[in-house]
């Protein structure tokens, strides 16, 4: 893993593809979460709602997309994640996780996040800062 | 509407941070890491114990806000925000509130919408403040009418 020193504003992390999403996605998050609201699980609440289908909860989406940091979390922790949700996410969708370094000040990093679907168009927006409490361990 | 309810919170309820609902959480959002779930990994991690992973409160429990009145259905997630004054550790007990800090509404192309601003705090067994949560949920005007009815 890099060193502190070696981040620079404008890098990239690696991005992460998730989906197709599937309803089982949804429900396990349902589960998980205890947001039981029926229109992430069930067609005819979402048609009801005027949905064009189930969609994914947006907390869902925001809650993948952190794991692009996990890898940091040995020496790190999020202070801040806040986002925007832009758009829906439907069943069969692909998303691309994103995060880019915004801007460093001392052991505080902030990067704006986006997530986006396979057509570009961007679901969720937002920032995540991430406060080092050590210097990360050199890897191989 | 929900204007006049500025202000009120809900009481403070207790909430466990169990370590077999941080696993299926960890697992709902294709993030089941050692950090979160495995005791002997975090041991060497900087917090030296497993921790929750950062959207985790959205699972507790934060109580009723008095004749808030909002459905169960028809709402929309617009915005999230999580601050946090240090990790939230598993196997720890919070207690958790909210709060409405604001409410307004805009005129758009379909109507005018309400947004709703909900203040969560997560406080640990002494008081100090752990994290706090903010969501903004969009009220549309179908909703909006039916609930000043």
């Amino acid at each position: 893993m890099k060193t502190l020193a070696e981040w620079k504003a404008g890098e990239a992390l690696e991005p992460v593809v998730i989906g197709p999403v599937t309803r089982l996605d949804l429900i396990r998050y349902a589960g998980a979460s205890g947001d039981f609201n029926p229109i992430h699980t069930i067609d005819e609440e979402a048609r009801l709602a005027g949905l064009p289908g189930i969609i994914a909860h947006g907390m869902w989406t925001m809650g993948n997309l952190s794991r692009l940091f996990t890898p940091f979390l040995d020496s790190a922790f999020i202070k801040e994640y806040s986002v925007r949700f832009q758009g829906m996410v439907l069943l069969g969708d692909r998303i691309t996780l994103q995060a880019v370094l915004e801007n460093r000040a001392g052991r505080t990093f902030t990067f704006a996040v986006t997530a986006v679907n396979q057509s570009d168009k961007t679901v969720l927006k937002g920032h995540l800062v991430l406060e080092w409490l050590r210097e990360p361990p050199a890897s191989e | 509407m929900l204007r006049d309810k500025i202000g009120r919170r809900s009481g403070r309820v207790k909430n466990r941070v169990e370590s077999g609902w941080v696993q299926r959480f960890a697992e709902a959002i294709g993030n089941a890491a050692p950090v979160f779930l495995d005791e002997e990994a975090a041991a060497a991690t900087a917090h030296g114990r497993p921790i929750a992973p950062v959207t985790f409160p959205v699972t507790f429990d934060y109580g009723q806000i008095p004749d808030l009145g909002l459905p169960p259905k028809g709402l929309i997630h617009g915005e999230q925000t999580f601050r946090y004054r240090r990790p939230l550790h598993v196997g720890e007990t919070v207690y958790c509130h909210m709060e409405l800090k604001d409410y307004y509404e805009k005129v758009g192309k379909s109507g005018t919408m309400g947004f709703a601003v909900l203040a969560k705090r997560v406080e640990d067994e002494s008081g100090e403040l752990v994290c706090e949560a903010e969501q903004v949920i969009i009220i549309n005007e179908a909703v909006r009418k039916e609930m000043s009815r």
